[in-house]
């Protein structure tokens, strides 16, 4: 079967899959949605970042990238379910490109990861709490892509590599989470002890949220050019392990 | 060894036997370690892509999405094989009906019971009719008529479309009446290799049971002489006999033990069946393995909770 095909195949079943499960959606974003309101008021009254900036102002973007790290990650992981549940099988015994199927697992969980994040810019843009112009839609849809398809592909390199789905709970705890919290979505970058400026410059989530700020016209610690350089090496990285990991598993 | 286009082919053995390990290396999920196969003509080490192409594949293992409906499941496979969307259509429209789950095409798999599952799986497996069907324990935790029913299927099937079917199983029955030629593993390697009805003729007649603890030597002795008796064994409460025309020898026997003062408590015959010839062939009984290996237990656990 043609490549076009096969991509299109698994994109399919990972978006029936998505339009199926409502309570699902509602569930993901419940995290993201508490740390906004939560954080954002309970912050709120002690911050004022550059003179005039709010906090759920300032972590807006930041929580746009969460809701993309946490579901993009969770959904190259879900290759894991399909294993434990034997379906993976059915897809690596059919006569198809495993890199096909890959990119299709990918594209799929981008496209749901991107759904649920748009449902956060779009709450964001009608609180007034980010105000954005085409251009800025733009290349802040760019830099979700990429930080999703970045995480998608870590995702599936996990996966691949993971035999049960026990090891979740040490992704959550290991990876996510450090992630999240040393990219700057809840903290302005500048003035961080020495320790914690080297991490945050080390967490590739860090250019991703940046260069939504940038994108929603916010204060933002480097150049777009140098978040996207970053953010497509890191997407290149990723992928590269993920198509070679991916290529070498059994069910 | 070799098999024939259009044959029913069982491979039987005890779990940990290395029949699933086999189907694996077959269907291109394993490569082989040692040693060469070929499925359709294609290398299954050099040419996975060409087998896969010519297969289809039940696995022991559930292997459906669970949050797809029936119809969804098999759509999805006929895309990957490549059926154009007209072809995959009325496919899915015929193998739904072979396996009587077209009423349920609409529901969510996670709805349907152990043996619809089964069912929908050998559907899926036969939707872009694959020149060899391989079927690894399918009816493993299934009810006696669910199996029943899944038999008439696949026997349909064969004669439908000459599919080549290779399937494992533990059920020494199940292989007896249904597969052409047989292939009995144990510890990874065939035992034996041939028709259920030759293996069972090589056993050398008719088994008869005795009741009788602690039987007289002399009287053992005496029943071992008989030209027409094939095997006789010694076993905790009874001697197991092997002989030719059953029917005609138990007179006999009773005589014997009479002259012997043997007290035989009870006699019972039956015609040889797999379990006998596995018997014979390793000094253990296939079932006894069957429970005691873990994995299968787990398996049937998992089934029944995706019910």
């Amino acid at each position: 079967m043609n490549f076009i095909g096969t991509v299109y195949t698994l994109w399919l079943r990972e978006t029936t899959r998505f339009k199926r499960n409502k309570s699902r959606l509602i569930g993901s974003m419940a995290l993201p949605l508490l740390f906004l309101v939560v954080l954002g008021a309970g912050f709120g009254g002690f911050f004022r970042y550059r003179g005039n900036v709010s906090y759920m102002e300032f972590i807006g973007p930041g929580i746009v990238g969460m809701s993309l790290l946490f579901s993009s990650m969770f959904g190259g992981l879900s290759v894991l379910w399909d294993k434990q549940f034997g379906f993976l099988k059915e897809i690596l015994v059919a006569p198809v490109s495993r890199v096909g199927i890959m990119a299709g697992i990918t594209l799929g969980n981008v496209t749901t990861s991107m759904l649920k994040a748009l449902v956060f810019l779009v709450a964001l843009l009608l609180t007034g709490l980010v105000r954005v112009d085409f251009t800025g839609i733009l290349l802040a849809m760019l830099f979700m892509v990429l930080i999703s398809a970045s995480f998608v592909a870590l995702g599936i390199a996990f996966a691949s590599r993971m035999s049960d789905p026990h090891g979740f709970q040490l992704i959550m705890n290991f990876l996510i989470m450090p992630v999240f919290f040393l990219s700057g979505a809840l903290f302005p970058l500048e003035g961080l002890p020495g320790w914690l400026t080297v991490l945050t410059y080390l967490d590739p989530l860090t250019y991703g949220i940046d260069g939504l700020r940038f994108a929603f016209g916010g204060p933002h610690q480097f150049s777009p050019l140098m978040n996207l350089v970053v953010l497509v090496s890191f997407l290149g990285t990723t992928t590269v392990v993920g198509v070679a990991l991916f290529k070498r598993m059994t069910a | 060894m070799g098999i024939e286009q259009g044959e029913l082919f069982g491979l039987l053995g005890p779990n940990g036997a290395g029949k699933t390990t086999l189907i694996s290396v077959l269907s291109t999920i394993v490569r082989p370690t040692t040693g060469h196969a070929t499925v359709c003509g294609h290398d299954v080490g050099r040419d996975q892509d060409a087998v896969r192409k010519c297969i289809g594949v039940v696995f022991q293992d559930p292997s459906l999405d669970d949050e797809l409906t029936g119809e969804e499941n098999l759509d999805f496979h006929g895309r990957l094989y490549g059926i154009d969307a007209e072809t995959r259509a009325r496919r899915i429209d015929e193998v739904l009906d072979l396996v009587e789950l077209i009423d349920r095409r609409h529901d969510l798999v996670k709805t349907y019971s152990g043996g619809m599952r089964r069912r929908l799986e050998i559907a899926r497996g036969l939707l872009h009719r694959p020149e060899v069907l391989f079927l690894d324990e399918p009816t493993l935790g299934l009810d006696p008529q669910t199996r029943r029913r899944i038999w008439n299927h696949i026997l349909d099937l064969k004669d439908s479309y000459g599919t080549t079917i290779i399937l494992t199983t533990h059920y020494m029955d199940e292989a007896d009446q249904l597969c052409s030629r047989i292939a009995i593993i144990d510890h990874g390697k065939i035992i034996a290799l041939d028709t259920p009805e030759a293996m069972k003729a090589a056993l050398g007649g008719d088994l008869l049971e005795l009741g009788i603890a602690d039987p007289d030597p002399e009287f053992v002795k005496t029943i071992r002489s008989v030209p027409e008796v094939a095997q006789v064994s010694v076993q905790e409460d009874k001697l197991m006999v092997t002989v030719e025309n059953g029917e005609s020898f138990i007179p006999r026997l009773l005589s014997y033990a009479h002259d012997h003062d043997a007290p035989i408590g009870w006699v019972s015959m039956r015609k040889p069946n797999l379990e006998d010839v596995f018997i014979n062939l390793t000094g253990r009984e296939i079932r006894d393995e069957a429970i005691k290996e873990p994995g299968d237990r787990i398996r049937i656990f998992l089934r029944r909770k995706n019910k």
